[in-house]
C-alpha cells in the first residue's frame, strides 16, 4: 500500500477529519495552548474513548487495535491538520514504540494495556542539554545496586515531559561510551528525585520538559545493555510518524492559504487571480504532494518490512522539514500583514512546523543519514 | 460488451495468433493482417480496424502480442497523435485513406502548430490559409516540428478567419508535405543536435476535402491533439525498446523504431540523469564533501518523492479512482529534478565540467546534460504555463483578465512576423 489508501482507511480518515475539526477548532486550540501542561486529561480521554486512538497500533495481545503504520501516519496527519493539542506523539509514537521495540513480554504486559486504555500518557525522555537526536550523546548513568537501578543526569527537550505518567529513560552505564552500555529504564511521572520544569517553547502547541533526576529509582525495559537497536528502530518509526503529521501541517497550510488568496480583494481582483500567486500556489501543491507521497511511502514500508526502512525514514523526514517549512513561509506571505498578527492563525500552524522541522533532527541531519546508507 | 472478459479475450488473442503469427512475413504485410483481425487496434470501433474493446482489456491484447513474439502496429511518434485526432473528427474519407497506413507504418506524421510568434500560445498562430479557386492555400511558418523532413503528412493548425476572435478563427487541416510549396529546415539547438525542424510553407496546397472538421473548428481539434499528446508522453519510451529477436521483420521494426526516435536521443540527458549521480559521486571523490552530499541527497529525496507522486497518480488511475493534484505536477515536478541534477553534476564534475564531447566526463554525457537540462522546462509547454493550469484547473484559481479573447484577432497586438 505504498501508492494507495484502502476504502477502509480512506473511510477512516474522513471520519477522523470530521471529528477533530469539531474537537479541535482553532478556538480549542489556543484555549489549550495557553496552559501549562498544553492539554486536558478530560477531553483527551474522552477523544480517545470514543476513536480509540491509543490502542490503534497497540496488539491484540495487549488490549490494543493490532493497526499498522498506515494507519498510524493517517492519524497523525490528521492531527497535524487539526492541530490537535494532546500527548499522542510521545504516548503512541514515542513510548508505545519504545515499548514494543525494547520491552520484554512481561514488560509489554504491564505497560501497553494502560496505554491502550487512554489511562497512561508515557513519554520517552533520550534528548539532553546537548540537543543531540542520537542515543550515543547520552550521559544521564544508571547505577545498579542490590537488584534496583537508579539513574542520575538531566533529560531535556521531553515530549510532555512535565505531565506524563511514565516516562521512559534512555540511560548508559557508567563508562561506556557511544552506543554501548545503554539501557531503557522506566520512571513514574511523580517519582522521587524526579524534578519536572515544562519550557518555555516557540510552538506553543508542543510542550517540552526538562528533567532533573537525582538517584530516581528506575525499573529496567527490555535487556540491560541492549538498548541501542530498540532506540534506533523507535527512532526510525517516529521519523517517519513525524513526517506523516507533518504533511498534515502543510497540507493545512496550503489550503488555508489558498482559500485566503480567492477572498482577499486588491486592485479590484481577488489576489488568487495574480500570476505571481497562481505560481506560488502550484509550488506549494508539489512541494506538498512530494513530502505526502515521501511520508505514505514511509509509512508503508514500515508495515511490509522494506529492509532500507531507515533511509527511508529520512528521506521522508527530510522532504518533509523543507517542504513543511517553506509552504509555512508562503502561507504567511500569501496572508501578508494580516498573517504576522497572533489574532490570525496562520502562525500556530507555521510555528507547528518550525519546531517539526527541528525535531528529530532537522533536514540536513537526515540528508546526511541517508547518505550514510547510500553511498557507502 | 458483457461477454467479453479478460480470459476469453487472452484465449481469443492466443488463438487468432497461433494460426497467423509468422515472423518470415514482411512488416507492412504482416501488420495489414493484423490490423484486419482488429487485433491491432482492439481499443478502436469495429468500423475501423478495432473491436471495440473496453480500455482496461486493450492492454491484455498487447501482453498476448509480446509474449508471442509477434509485432504490433506501427505505433510511436506524431502517428498516433494523427490517428487520434482523424478517429474523434475526421471524415469517413480521411479514416480510409489514412488510418490503415498510419498503422502499417506506411505513412510519417508531424504536428504543424508551433509558430516562432507563438509558442506557449498556440492559438495565437498567424499561419494563414484561404480559398483561392477550389483549394486551401497556406503561407506561413511552423517551427519545433519533429519528424518534418521525412514526414508524408502534417497536421496544420491555420488562421482562416481574421475578423473572429482568436479561438473562432482558426481551421484544422491535414496537408501533404511531399509538394514545392513546403520547405523544411533542420533547426539546430543550443546543445547542438538538431531534433526539430522549421517548415515554410509559402503558397502550399490543401485540397478542401482534407479541412478536419468545419472551418472555425480548428482550436477544438488541436485540443483533441494536445490531449493525446498529454496522455501519451508515458507510451513513447515502454515502445521505444522493440525487440532484440533475429529476423527480418524484428530488424524492419527495429529500423522503424530507430529512425522515430532519433530525435529523443539526448532526452535522458534533459532529464538530469539523476543514476548517474552516485556513480560520479564515488568517481569523483566528492563523495566525502560534506556540502556536496547534502546537494546530492537533496536530489535523490527530490527524484524519489518524485517517482513515488507518479506511482500514486497511477494507482488512482488504474483502481478507477478520481486522481488527486498529484496527477498534474509531473511535468513540472521533473523540471526541478532535472535542474536539481544538473547543478549536482556541475559539482561533481568542477572544471571538467568547462569541456564537452570526448574531452569531457563519461565522453560527452555529462556535458550533454548541462545544456540539455533547460529543454525540459520550456518544451511541451513551459513551467510557467504548467504553473498556470496547476493553479486554474486544479487549485480553481480564477483566470487572469484576457485582452486578446473578444476582439477579432486582426486586432489584437502581436509578435511581428520577421
Amino acid at each position: 500500500m505504498k501508492f494507495n489508501f484502502s476504502t477502509e482507511q480512506e473511510e477512516f480518515r474522513s471520519n477522523l477529519r470530521r471529528l477533530l475539526a469539531e474537537r479541535s477548532p482553532s478556538k480549542e486550540v489556543r484555549r489549550l495552548m495557553e496552559t501549562e501542561a498544553g492539554w486536558e486529561r478530560d477531553g483527551w480521554r474522552k477523544l480517545n474513548s470514543e476513536l480509540g486512538l491509543t490502542a490503534l497500533r497497540i496488539p491484540e495481545a495487549y488490549d490494543g487495535q493490532g493497526f499498522g503504520f498506515g494507519e498510524l501516519g493517517i492519524v497523525l496527519e490528521e492531527m497535524g491538520r487539526a492541530l490537535v493539542c494532546a500527548p499522542y506523539f510521545s504516548t503512541s509514537v514515542l513510548a508505545t514504540g519504545a515499548i514494543l521495540n525494547a520491552g520484554k513480554e512481561a514488560d509489554k504486559r504491564a505497560l501497553l494495556p494502560g496505554i491502550a486504555a487512554g489511562d497512561t500518557v508515557a513519554t520517552l525522555a533520550w534528548v539532553e542539554d546537548n540537543g543531540r537526536w542520537d542515543a550515543a550523546g547520552t550521559t544521564l548513568t544508571v547505577t545498579p545496586s542490590a537488584g534496583s537501578f537508579h539513574l542520575d543526569g538531566h533529560k531535556s527537550f521531553v515530549l510532555d515531559g512535565h505531565t506524563a505518567d511514565l516516562v521512559i529513560v534512555l540511560a548508559r552505564a557508567p563508562g561506556t561510551t557511544g552506543e554501548n552500555g545503554l539501557s531503557l529504564f522506566t520512571v513514574a511521572g511523580d517519582a522521587k528525585g524526579l524534578t519536572r520544569r515544562a519550557l518555555k517553547t516557540m510552538d506553543w502547541t508542543r510542550k517540552l520538559a526538562r528533567l532533573e533526576f537525582k538517584g530516581v529509582e528506575a525499573k529496567p525495559l527490555g535487556e540491560q545493555g541492549g538498548a541501542a537497536g530498540p532506540f534506533a528502530r523507535t527512532m526510525t518509526e517516529a521519523a517517519i510518524c513525524l513526517a506523516n503529521e507533518m504533511a498534515g501541517v502543510a497540507e493545512r497550510l496550503r489550503e488555508d492559504s489558498l482559500a485566503y488568496a480567492k477572498m482577499r480583494m486588491q486592485f479590484g481582483r481577488p489576489i488568487a487571480s495574480f500570476q505571481s500567486m497562481k505560481h506560488k500556489a502550484a509550488d506549494m501543491l508539489v512541494d506538498v504532494e512530494l513530502a505526502k507521497s515521501a511520508a505514505y511511502y514511509a509509512a508503508a514500508a514500515l508495515d511490509e518490512g522494506d529492509n532500507d526502512v531507515e533511509s527511508v525514514a529520512s528521506l521522508a523526514k527530510a522532504a518533509a522539514s523543507e517542504a513543511c517549512l517553506q509552504t509555512a513561509i508562503h502561507a504567511i506571505q500569501i496572508h501578508g500583514g494580516i498573517g504576522f498578527t497572533w489574532d490570525n492563525d496562520t502562525h500556530l500552524w507555521f510555528k507547528r512546523a518550525k519546531s517539526s522541522e527541528i525535531l528529530l533532527g532537522d533536514a540536513h541531519h537526515h540528508r546526511e543519514l541517508m547518505m550514510q546508507r547510500w553511498a557507502a | 460488451m458483457s461477454d467479453v472478459s479478460e480470459e476469453s479475450v487472452r484465449a481469443e488473442v492466443r488463438a487468432w495468433l497461433q494460426a497467423n503469427w509468422n515472423p518470415d512475413l514482411g512488416l507492412v504485410e504482416w501488420r495489414n493482417k493484423l490490423i484486419d483481425s482488429g487485433w491491432g487496434v482492439p481499443g478502436w470501433p469495429k468500423a475501423w480496424y478495432g473491436r471495440d474493446l473496453p480500455p482496461g482489456l486493450v492492454p491484455v491484447v498487447e501482453e498476448e502480442l509480446q509474449k508471442a513474439g509477434a509485432i504490433g502496429v506501427a505505433k510511436a511518434g506524431i502517428r498516433t497523435l494523427a490517428a487520434a485526432t482523424i478517429l474523434a473528427h475526421g471524415t469517413d474519407l480521411h479514416k480510409q485513406k489514412f488510418l490503415r497506413r498510419i498503422l502499417t507504418g506506411e505513412d510519417t506524421w508531424c504536428q504543424l502548430f508551433s509558430e516562432p510568434g507563438s509558442g506557449s500560445d498556440v492559438a495565437g498562430a498567424v499561419t494563414r490559409a484561404e480559398m483561392r479557386g477550389n483549394k486551401w492555400v497556406v503561407n506561413g511558418q511552423k517551427v519545433w516540428t519533429t519528424s518534418a523532413h521525412h514526414a508524408d503528412y502534417g497536421l496544420l493548425l491555420a488562421r482562416t478567419d481574421w475578423d473572429k476572435t482568436k479561438h473562432k478563427g482558426l481551421s484544422y487541416f491535414i496537408i501533404d508535405m511531399h509538394q514545392p510549396g513546403v520547405k523544411v529546415q533542420p533547426l539546430k539547438q543550443m546543445n547542438g543536435h538538431a531534433s526539430f525542424n522549421q517548415v515554410f510553407m509559402t503558397d502550399a496546397e490543401v485540397q478542401p476535402e482534407f479541412l478536419v472538421a468545419n472551418v472555425g473548428d480548428g482550436w477544438a481539434v488541436t485540443t483533441t491533439t494536445l490531449m493525446h499528446e498529454r496522455r501519451g508522453a508515458d507510451g513513447l519510451r515502454t515502445w521505444a525498446m522493440g525487440s532484440d529477436r533475429k529476423g527480418r521483420i524484428y530488424e524492419d521494426e527495429r529500423a522503424e523504431i530507430a529512425t522515430t526516435m532519433e530525435p529523443y536521443k539526448w532526452y535522458p540527458q534533459r532529464a538530469g540523469r539523476v543514476d548517474l549521480i552516485m556513480q560520479r559521486a564515488k568517481e569523483t571523490g566528492r563523495i566525502d564533501d560534506p556540502v556536496v552530499r547534502q546537494e546530492i541527497a537533496k536530489v535523490l529525496v527530490m527524484s524519489k518523492a518524485a517517482e513515488w507522486t507518479a506511482r500514486r497518480a497511477r494507482a488512482a488511475q488504474e483502481q478507477g479512482r478520481p486522481q488527486g493534484p498529484e496527477g498534474s505536477l509531473g511535468k513540472l515536478i521533473s523540471s526541478h529534478v532535472a535542474r536539481a541534477a544538473a547543478r549536482v553534476h556541475t559539482q561533481l564534475s568542477g572544471a571538467d565540467a568547462l569541456l564537452s564531447g570526448a574531452d569531457s566526463p563519461m565522453g560527452g554525457t555529462i556535458a550533454e546534460i548541462l545544456v540539455s537540462v533547460p529543454a525540459g522546462s520550456i518544451a511541451g509547454g513551459t513551467d510557467e504555463i504548467q504553473r498556470n493550469i496547476i493553479a486554474e484547473r486544479v487549485l480553481k484559481m480564477p483566470k487572469e483578465p484576457s485582452i486578446d479573447t473578444d476582439k477579432p484577432f486582426r486586432d489584437v497586438p502581436r509578435n511581428t512576423v520577421s
